[in-house]
């Protein structure tokens, strides 16, 4: 008999999904109570997910699922930061009038995929979830539909992303047909003698994930994506999607592929030197925040995947954390963005922050801690999150890595230290209104706290995150 | 005789996959016709599943086939309705046009 106490948040989600459809549609204007209601279910999946925590892996439905560590962590990080998502994004979502009952539901449902993908132990399995996740973020994407940008942003990443799925559906079909399984478990049995059809597949493979996570040189969707659709879905793609992808990232690599490191190794620097750089360089150029968030966020995905390639369990560890300090910096960053709002139009250019702080002093400091902190300086939370992933790679001896991630957040640096410059030296611009709603502020609390006083307690996610052990 | 064993199907899966590829990357005309690519590409990977799945007297891989068929109907759906979408923002679906977010 199956054990579905262990897959109890997915049924939970799964019924809410349908519950909270079925009163959307019957029920006239309910939009703001569908709201609410998700978020409950949110904080009720939290409650539900961290239960899990006393888990040992455990493997469900045939083996084609795990839970574990890994996947509890990864799965409770993508569960609180929807939650702050949601209360955060309430105002904009009304003052851009589509607050409509399918924009709680499509986030519940690609959550619910983002889950199945970080538990899955199988290619069925991680596909269906993939697909149930980014389904729901093409719609997400071109979600203010009477808007030209959101519409051809949903486009944009429609193709692209139907064609990464494409190039790692390919790579799981090698997979399959050349070591005879779709189970990760006796994957990783058979590809001791090395097959060139599996190290094929798992080329494509990683080209898909790289696509997902928005890695140079599949990075190109991220910009365009990112500016065109709403700042509240921005958000969620510069969090969520990167963690779940991320967390299969870690499971392909050293689950099923773990023999096979020679091979994965080389192509992992390779993409991640190249994202560091490339994320460093590009955003020097841009006049839109939300533009030069993706390109920052291209850059902190290298530094994620620098760890990973060094191909030890600290090296997975110091990723964890650092995904998890990310999206504590990409919150507060966006909780910030979600301020500079003026009759019900908000602001995006990098010349609307001229003189911020002026006339909103409180809002300056927190985007100097944030800017600070994703620029990597001491002591604040992102320099940790380098700290560590250096750390990793150093001990592996892979020095060349190590190097060019140091040059080139030194070359990140100068465009954050611009912004910091621009808020605090510039003119001062019309000043921007002053009441938030209380989700909204709570949010920027909570996450420029988090990434202020990490340092004092850095124990509590080493604690948690030194769990994760897979080798 | 001449015999159709494994690498033949897997070269026809090769092939469809590859001109879905460049169907995407050479189209400059019509957004239909990415549509039309990615369903190829998708295609391309349930014929070699299809023939792995026979060749090594294994189900699973046309399981695997029945889902993404499920999935590929869906993304149709969904990629036609964003078409739509900006048709009606742009009154064009042309591809060379699709040029408002750069920088």
């Amino acid at each position: 008999m199956i054990n579905l106490d262990l897959i109890f948040p997915e049924i939970f989600l799964s019924l809410s999904i349908m519950f909270l459809l079925m009163l959307g549609v019957f029920k006239k204007n309910s939009e703001k109570l569908i709201y609410n209601l998700s978020t409950m279910t949110l904080i009720i999946l939290l409650a539900l997910v961290v239960n899990l925590f006393s888990i040992n892996e455990t493997l469900i439905f045939n083996q084609s699922y795990k839970i574990d560590n890994l996947s509890t962590f990864m799965k409770s990080l993508t569960i609180i930061s929807s939650i702050f998502i949601m209360i955060s994004s309430f105002t904009y979502l009304k003052s851009l009038n589509i607050l409509k009952i399918e924009y709680p539901i499509l986030i519940l449902s690609s959550i619910l995929g983002m889950m199945v993908m970080i538990s899955s132990n199988d290619l069925i399995v991680f596909y269906l979830g993939l697909e149930l996740q980014s389904l729901a973020l093409y719609v997400l994407a071109s979600f203010n539909r009477d808007n030209v940008l959101s519409s051809e942003s949903g486009l944009k990443y429609f193709v692209l992303s139907a064609l990464s799925s494409g190039l790692l559906l390919y790579g799981c079909s090698l997979v399959y047909g050349f070591s005879g399984s779709t189970n990760f478990n006796l994957i990783s049995n058979t590809s001791l003698n090395i097959e060139y059809g599996v190290i094929f597949g798992l080329v494509f493979i990683i080209v898909g994930l790289a696509f997902k996570i928005s890695a140079v040189p599949f990075h190109m969707w991220a910009p365009d994506v990112y500016q065109g659709s709403p700042t509240s879905v921005t958000l969620f793609f510069a969090a969520l999607p990167k963690v779940a992808a991320l967390t299969v990232f870690i499971r392909f690599l050293y689950t099923p592929f773990v023999n096979l490191i020679d091979q994965w190794q080389t192509i992992l620097v390779f993409i991640s030197i190249a994202s560091m750089i490339f994320g460093a360089v590009a955003a020097i150029g841009q006049f839109n925040l939300k533009r030069l968030i993706a390109y920052s966020s291209i850059g902190h995905m290298g530094y994620a995947l620098a760890g990973l390639a060094s191909g030890t369990n600290q090296g997975i560890q110091s990723s964890v954390i650092y995904i998890s300090i990310y999206l504590a910096m990409t919150l507060a960053f966006f909780s910030c963005l979600f301020m500079l709002r003026k009759k019900n139009i908000f602001y995006e250019k990098i010349e609307d922050l001229s003189g911020l702080s002026s006339n909103h002093p409180i809002l300056s400091i927190a985007l100097l801690i944030v800017l600070f902190s994703l620029a990597g300086i001491p002591p604040l939370a992102g320099f940790f999150a380098k700290f560590y992933i250096f750390m990793a790679v150093i001990e592996q001896s892979m020095y060349f890595l190590a190097i060019i991630g140091l040059l080139s957040t030194v070359v990140a640096a100068f465009y954050y230290l611009r912004l910091i410059k621009i808020i605090y030296f510039d003119k001062p611009n019309e000043i921007f209104e002053k009441d938030h709603n209380i989700g909204l502020k709570f949010t920027l609390a909570i996450s420029t706290g988090i990434l202020i006083l990490y340092f004092i307690y850095p124990g509590i996610l080493i604690e948690v995150v030194s769990r994760i052990n897979l080798i | 005789m001449f015999e159709i064993g494994l690498g033949h199907y897997l070269s026809l899966g090769a092939i469809i996959f590859t001109i879905g590829l460049i169907g995407i990357f050479l189209n400059r005309k019509n957004v239909i016709v990415l549509l039309m690519s990615i369903e190829l590409i998708l295609l391309a990977v349930n014929i070699n599943l299809v023939s792995f799945s026979i060749f090594i007297n294994d189900l699973s891989g046309q399981i695997f086939t029945l889902f993404i068929l499920t999935v590929a109907a869906a993304e149709a759906a969904i990629g036609l309705a964003i078409i739509v979408v900006y048709f009606r923002n742009t009154g064009t679906i042309r591809v060379e046009e699709i040029e408002k977010l750069k920088g």
